[in-house]
């Protein structure tokens, strides 16, 4: 188990090293950084400027040793445009989507999984059929669109629901089930196919020979294996979750850092950018490692693989 | 045994019956027609693929033209549409069929192309991995860690923004970005094959790799192939609409549903149809393309079925 966990542990780190690598070229393959924070119609004299000022004349990799070290103490540099610290300003959104997202993985959890086990139980009904018809077509819905209907429905036709901030639990609803719908299909077919091959197996057969309840085989005995699997996709969706939440943010106006990476991109605030993607995969990278170990330890017969 | 005319073959099991065994593209095609999931997929991809190429033919009007005195028509199940305008028309009076029609040609371009660069990643990748194995395999894996490690749209958007939005860059990083799909399946059907014996008889009898992957890998992974790109095509297509709608992909005027929806955003609680239309749009051609690649699935491999 532990040399299993070091090795993964090794993965981890070697993938976090790389997206810093990414996440700090990504604002200096794409043109000259001076010249974006420098605003347009800047003369050259100001580019130089800022240049100097940010040591972007320096070479790059002093300048990635330099600011790696620092984000590593939890210093990410500072927003050219509001001049705020921008680790305070994540600080301050990164709360919202959070929440956000798990919310929606919660939501696409409690809908998926009994929908999966109804649909292992009585496979090739119209249970199963209707759980099926119901991901596929969830499959093909463009999430920040099902967001706007729903503002339609029941923020204004109805008027039950706040349709954008985020002050009270209400205002988390619409954008739970627009974030959370999407997921749902991958959790149900995995909880649909791992019920089934459990119920399929010889311990189930024994169990319903010595004839224990049909209710006690199928949550002790079948549901603790074939929920395995599920545990890692949910560490695997909340960082697609988290990552992919801006658009359903900027649907809702849902003030958390998906908003902010949109609105700093939109004003070339940089080092926001860049500070906001590195967190995201690191966030995603932890939790998928997180995800390994715990399923590990739930499956013995990973760990040897 | 002996063939009869169309190929199939038939065989005399000394009952003096013959019994007809019909042939692989026989039951290929009785498989097609019994899936309903595969016949709808296809009828909605062929209908929209004619829609776009004919697009001059069907538009009723230029979907180009602005007109502020033929703003907002509402469509014609509505009290005061007109056959005019069947759909309506948007807020700088442009008709709103036009605009969809000639959207078809957006999306089916911007998903088909996105897709053959990220299947061109993807399967160089899959391949290699799936072939060489040992060091390779763990490299090309690691690669694909680290793609799922980044927030993919977000670095997509922040790239089309810092160069400029435009369909040739957006189809250009949607396209480096979602091969990850295809590397991971190519790579496990690869593998798969390596280890069977007419491989081996190829590597014995001195075939380069090259043959080997080119004739022997491909051909057989190919089902796989096209099973992900028809999928493949219809999340780029997803991920363009989305692009668009945040306005940091197709760029006005070009009819791109997205950004359809985008514009129609800001009127959306007096005229909702303005977001209805495209998203519906949107909404069924995704359902097609889905359909159609989960039935090339079943229809190809239908013992694989999850």
């Amino acid at each position: 188990m532990l040399i299993y966990a070091l090795k993964r542990l090794g993965v981890a780190v070697l993938v976090m090293f790389t997206v810093s690598l990414i996440s700090f070229m990504l604002t200096r393959v794409s043109g000259d950084p001076a010249i974006a924070l420098a605003g347009e119609g800047a003369s050259d004299e100001e580019i130089e400027f800022v240049r100097k000022q940010y040591g972007f004349d320096r070479p790059l990799f002093v300048q990635y040793v330099e600011w790696i070290g620092r984000a590593l103490k939890g210093d990410l540099g500072e927003s050219p445009y509001l001049n705020q610290p921008v680790t305070e300003m994540i600080r301050e959104r990164i709360g919202v989507t959070m929440t956000l997202g798990i919310c929606a993985l919660m939501f696409a959890i409690i809908l998926a999984i009994p929908l999966g086990i109804l649909a292992a139980i009585r496979p090739n009904t119209w249970i199963d059929r209707t759980a099926l018809t119901l991901s596929v077509l969830g499959q093909a819905m463009p999430s920040f669109w099902f967001g706007l209907i729903m503002i339609i429905f029941f923020g204004v036709m109805l008027r039950w629901l706040p349709i954008s901030g985020s002050d009270t639990p209400l205002h988390f609803v619409m954008p739970t089930i627009a974030l959370g719908y999407y997921a749902t299909p991958a959790f149900m077919r995995l909880t649909r196919s791992g019920m089934l091959e459990v119920l399929a197996s010889d311990h189930i057969r024994t169990a319903r020979a010595k004839g224990l309840r049909w209710g006690k085989i199928l949550f002790k005995h079948a549901l603790r294996n074939a929920i395995i699997p599920v545990v890692a996709l949910a560490a695997v969706q909340l960082g697609f979750m988290l990552g992919g939440s801006f658009i359903i943010e900027s649907v809702f106006a849902l003030h958390g850092i998906g908003y902010l990476a949109l609105v700093s991109i939109s004003r070339s605030d940089l080092p926001v950018v860049q500070a906001l993607v590195l967190l995201l995969a690191v966030i995603y990278v932890v939790l998928t490692f997180l995800g390994d170990i715990l399923n590990a330890f739930l499956d013995p017969r990973i760990r040897v693989r | 045994m002996t063939q009869t005319e169309n190929g199939s073959q038939t065989m005399d099991r000394g009952l003096g019956l013959e019994v007809v065994f019909p042939t692989p593209r026989q039951i290929m095609r009785r498989r097609m027609l019994h899936h309903k999931g595969f016949l709808f997929g296809a009828a909605v991809v062929i209908i929209i693929f004619f829609m776009a190429i004919l697009a001059p033919v069907l538009a009723p009007n230029d979907p180009y033209k602005q007109d502020l005195s033929l703003r907002m028509i509402p469509p014609i199940w509505q009290e005061k549409g007109t056959w005019e305008y069947p759909l309506g028309t948007d807020n700088l009076g442009r008709d709103y069929l036009s605009r969809l029609i000639y959207g078809c040609r957006i999306s089916l371009l911007i998903g088909f192309a996105c897709m053959l660069i990220a299947m061109f990643i993807g399967t160089v990748l899959g391949l290699s991995a799936g072939f060489f194995g040992g060091r390779v395999d763990m490299l090309v894996s690691f690669i694909i860690t680290v793609r799922l490690a980044l927030p993919a749209f977000l670095v997509a958007i922040a790239v089309v923004a810092l160069v400029g939005g435009s369909m040739q860059i957006v189809i250009l990083v949607l396209g480096c970005l979602i091969w990850d799909r295809f590397a991971v399946v190519l790579k496990a059907t690869s593998q798969q094959i390596r280890s069977m014996d007419y491989v081996a008889a190829a590597k014995a009898a001195g075939c380069s790799v090259f043959w080997i992957i080119s004739r022997e890998i491909l051909p057989n992974a190919l089902n796989n192939l096209v099973v992900v790109a028809t999928l493949e095509i219809g999340r780029a297509i997803l991920l363009e609409a989305a692009f668009s709608f945040l306005g940091m992909g197709v760029q006005p005027p070009i009819p791109s549903w997205g950004l359809m929806i985008a514009e129609g955003r800001e009127f959306m609680l007096f005229d909702p149809y303005l977001i209805v239309i495209p998203g519906v749009a949107l909404f069924t051609l995704v359902l097609g393309m889905n359909l159609l690649g989960d039935g090339l699935r079943d229809v190809t491999a239908p013992e694989g079925r999850s």
